[in-house]
């Protein structure tokens, strides 16, 4: 396929046609934040952190998705989009559980994101959804990022265990009828937990070990209490 | 939240695919496991056991210390001892000098065919290796075998015989540059879930079309374009019909068939008879469908054939892998990308232990022990003399089991394996594991094989050692020590090699076929030197991404797939087949046909997963049955049932469910409270020696509630 040639920040550089903004300023040793956006997961520009400036056009645009024009002109770090990404920043610590999203908080400190802007805002507060006994669901933790929903469907899994529920802020991950999950079509690959950015999703193992619970008393909650299979009744 | 102490990279215990894992570790804890998303082989996805099922490492009836049982035990009268205070804590020493000294005594006193080794397609390459090589050069017997006999050995006979090769053509991530792919007697999406994950994107992303032929409704068949319902065992008529309807129509590679084939014509004529309707009669699958079915794989651009257990583990398992290999030889479906013959291999490193020398009539690199130039050369690089090597074929796993007794097999040696859940026909297993006169258990927990022991050998799991696995498409990964092991277990290869120095001192040996390797990567050194396919693996070339045998050498990049120019016996070999029946068949009294199989979230005999959280996701064994079925019989979904062959009696939950045809019942092999081969049938394959697991006669009747080991449990699982 013939290269596209444009210019990120000024230097110039030729990619493939189809390549994303994303793409082509990583080619250049130039990293744009992203939060939603996984090299495994479909990208939708759920979360917008990404935004660049690109010269001709008014909005800002999701550097995961959008693909890279002959002569396009892209600006990664303009006022404009810092600002925005800094108020994404904020808009999520106000709502959302951070506390275990290391890259987030990493972001809000280069960004000098203000966590206590808006001390208005309603949390997002849910009780841990402890129905396996393989994963914790923990959706005060969730910004909503939809990989687990990707992998489990079309972008790894096809088992279509989970999608949105909800709209406008009650939107959130669920099941169908909000049956527990060793109800649902799940399988228990655990691919949503390998993508999670948050720890929303989380090994019960890795839950029983933060409580404080040794290995053996982890080994002793197991439904059998740790007895042995088949022994001769 | 937890910080890992370290993250170590390792491979997968639990099936073939062989998935690259990250063990999150904190206080020697495994609390979490991931997966690098630039693996080659799994690209980040795991299934439940690869992602949540190593807590097995931790479990409090996992054996630590060395054992022997308090009471002494004699053959005939051979007793289980699940309990501890039936055995006595010992020292690995006395361990060690007590199961030497009866090894000894019993080969000195009866000979090498008294000696027996089940060794392990858990283990790694130089387990095996080295306990293959412990039997062979210090007890001079072949009756080393491992639980490929019971897989894929008929696969490998036929692949042998057809093509001089013994395993998967091509790398299983190639399916998605297939145009066509046939899936048969293969469960992939719940018995090796990665290569599931790519055939699903092979159909949904990249426009292949699948053709599923199996007895049950397996979860694939919702990705298929066509669904050939055949009754279990009747693969020789369907496949051989689909060959018919390529001849006849000549669909089939008129080029790759003279230049690459023989005997073409003879096959030719045997399949005259194999007409679409004929093989209707025989296997219930509509004439319309084979025809169909034939002119998509024959007509594809590039088409690929994959198969588990359903095909060899028959009394015609060999026949039934022929039959497929027939197909991609009139086609020319083999020796490029996509296409091929690709047997699924069960274990994590079945391919291994099979490369490994773990078979009765082969040394390391199917050299076979009745060559002389072969034994010439082992005897050569194990320091004996010459003629020392046994040129006798050995004994088959099913064989060994079969042939104890006096003046047969009295010592048996089992590393990993549990004959007492996997053999065919339990019954008649316990009345010769009663009969042993010696029996070493090396594992990790007492299971139902271990029981029987005189003498038990703690293990490390393999999260506490360093070696190699081979995976189903015949890459050799690193394997790596995550913890220190657990209490005084030993990895397997260091066991072999103390109890080798001491049975070498006591038969008095003037030379050491040598044991004192400094690790696992110096017996994968000496192995390299004698299996040509492996010369070129080294541990340094593995540590980031595994090589694909055959590596000829230390600058071969490894193999992709195989056969692009030649087969290694030269030509492709067309053997005529005739139909043989099922060994038996339904009647009157056993009116449906048993067919058994594995689950997503448990293994084999399950002395992993069934001390593991998995056992709480599927906590008991159930009956697949029809509802055609169902309602004739008034079997409810969840009721008891009591299943019953000619050779025993299990009582476990009924599932009503489509997933298995009108007459065909299935119970899965995992539990020993309702252990399946206590009602499989011990005939074997006269080539292979393979067990037909996979179809006998069985009846079925309500029972109580309260003959079920777990009266109070369901199974609540909403999956396909």
């Amino acid at each position: 396929m013939p290269d596209v040639k444009l210019t990120i920040d000024g230097e110039p550089v030729a990619v493939p046609t189809g390549t994303t903004i994303l793409k082509a300023a990583e080619h250049l040793g130039r990293s744009i934040p992203t939060i939603c956006y996984h090299d495994h997961c479909t990208a939708n520009g759920l979360c917008r952190i990404c935004v660049v400036e690109v010269s001709g056009v008014g909005p800002l645009v999701p550097a995961c998705l959008t693909p890279v024009n002959e002569g396009m002109k892209v600006t990664t770090a303009s006022a404009r989009a810092e600002r925005s990404r800094r108020t994404i920043l904020e808009m999520l610590a106000s709502a959302v559980d951070l506390s275990e999203a290391p890259e987030i908080q990493k972001f809000i400190g280069e960004y000098r994101a203000q966590g206590a802007r808006f001390p208005e805002a309603q949390r997002r507060e849910y009780p841990v959804l402890d129905d396996n006994p393989m994963y914790i669901r923990d959706y005060s933790k969730c910004i909503l990022c939809w990989r687990c929903v990707q992998v489990c469907a079309a972008d790894a899994q096809f088992t279509y265990a989970i999608n949105f529920t909800g709209r406008g802020f009650e939107t959130g991950i669920g099941t169908f009828f909000d049956k527990p999950m060793p109800e649902t079509t799940c399988v228990f690959c655990g691919q949503c937990v390998g993508v999670c950015p948050t720890g929303a999703l989380k090994p019960k193992r890795e839950s029983l070990l933060e409580q404080g619970l040794r290995p053996d008393e982890i080994i002793e909650a197991t439904r059998g209490g740790g007895n042995r299979r088949g022994k001769p009744r | 939240m937890i910080t890992p102490d370290r993250i170590v990279p390792t491979t997968c215990p639990y099936c073939g695919v062989g998935c690259s894992l990250e063990l999150h570790i904190k206080n020697d804890y495994i609390y979490k496991v991931t997966s690098p998303f630039d693996a080659i082989v799994n690209r980040g996805n795991l299934c439940v056991k690869g992602r949540f099922g190593y807590d097995f490492v931790y479990h409090r009836e996992r054996v630590t210390t060395p054992l022997i049982r308090t009471k002494a035990q004699a053959p005939g009268a051979r007793t289980q001892a699940f309990e501890r205070d039936q055995w006595r804590e010992v020292s690995w020493d006395e361990a060690l000098d007590y199961t030497a000294d009866r090894l000894v005594e019993i080969y000195n006193r009866h000979g090498a065919d008294a000696m027996a080794v089940y060794c392990c397609a858990k283990a790694t390459n130089e387990d095996n290796y080295l306990l293959q090589k412990l039997y062979r050069a210090l007890f001079r017997t072949n009756n080393v075998d491992h639980c490929t006999r019971l897989c894929h050995a008929g696969s490998v006979v036929a692949l042998q015989m057809a093509l001089g090769s013994s395993a998967m053509s091509n790398t299983a991530a190639e399916v998605i540059h297939s145009d066509v792919f046939l899936v048969t007697g293969s469960n992939t999406a719940e018995t090796h879930p990665i290569i599931a994950l790519q055939m699903k994107a092979a159909v949904e992303k990249h426009g292949a079309k699948l053709i599923v032929v199996d007895p049950r409704r397996v979860e694939m068949i919702n990705w298929s374009a066509l669904w050939l319902p055949e009754k279990p065992g009747t693969d020789v008529p369907v496949f051989s019909a689909m060959a018919h309807v390529i001849i006849r129509e000549r669909l089939y590679n008129e080029e790759f068939v003279r230049r690459r084939t023989e005997g073409f014509e003879d096959f030719s004529k045997s399949v005259a008879k194999f007409t679409p309707e004929y093989a209707e009669a025989i296997s219930a699958v509509d004439r319309n469908l084979i025809v169909r079915a034939a002119r998509m794989y024959a007509m594809a651009k590039n088409a690929a054939i994959y198969w588990a257990l359903g095909i060899p583990e028959h009394s015609h398992g060999t026949d039934n892998a022929m039959a497929l290999i027939h197909l991609a030889l009139l086609t020319g479906h083999i020796g490029r990308r996509g296409t091929g013959l690709n047997p699924l291999r069960g274990q994590n490193n079945v391919q291994g232990a099979s490369d490994s020398g773990a078979m009765p009539w082969h040394y390391p690199g199917y050299q076979r022990v009745d060559d002389e130039a072969a034994a010439r050369k082992f005897e050569q690089a194990w320091n004996l003399e010459p003629g020392a090597l046994n040129r006798k074929l050995g004994l088959t796993t099913t064989e060994i089991m079969s042939a104890v007794g006096p003046g047969g097999v009295r010592a048996l040696h089992i590393m990993g394996e549990n004959p007492m859940m996997s053999e065919p026909n339990l019954n008649h297993t316990r009345q010769m594991m009663e009969r042993l006169e010696f029996l070493v258990a090396q594992d990790l927990f007492i299971n139902e094989s271990g029981a029987y022991a005189d003498v038990f050998l703690p293990a490390t799991s393999w999260a506490e050692k360093d070696g190699t696995f081979t995976n189903t498409d015949r890459r050799v990964q690193r394997v790596r020590k995550a913890l220190e092991p657990r209490g005084e277990s030993l990895p397997d290869w260091e066991i072999v090699c103390r109890l080798a120095e001491r049975i070498e001192e006591r038969l008095g040996r003037p030379r050491s076929a040598f044991w004192a390797y400094a690790g696992p990567s110096e017996v994968l050194e000496e192995m390299g030197r004698v299996v040509p396919e492996y010369a070129g693996v080294k541990y340094r070339r593995i540590e980031k991404q595994g090589l694909q045998t055959p590596v000829w050498d230390e600058d071969h990049p490894g193999t992709p797939h195989l056969f692009t120019e030649t087969f290694p016996r030269g030509k492709g070999k067309f053997h005529p087949l005739e139909y043989v029946a099922a060994v038996e068949m339904p009647d009157e009294e056993y009116p449906f046909i048993l067919t058994t199989g594995r689950l997503l979230e448990h293994w084999h005999g399950g002395t992993l997963t069934r001390h593991s959280k998995l056992d709480d996701l599927y906590p008991e064994a159930r009956v697949e049955i029809n509802p055609a079925d169902a309602a004739r019989l008034k079997i409810e979904d969840g009721q008891a049932v009591r299943v019953s062959s000619r050779r025993g009696t299990i009582v476990l939950r009924a599932w009503v469910t489509e997933r298995t045809t009108a007459g065909v019942v299935f119970v899965p092999m995992h539990f020993a409270e309702a252990a399946a081969n206590l009602l499989t049938i011990d005939a074997l394959d006269p080539l292979a020696k393979i067990p037909e697991y996979k179809a006998c006669a069985v009846r079925i009747a309500p029972a109580k509630k309260e003959e079920l080991a777990r009266p109070e449990g369901k199974v609540q699982r909403g999956r396909y």
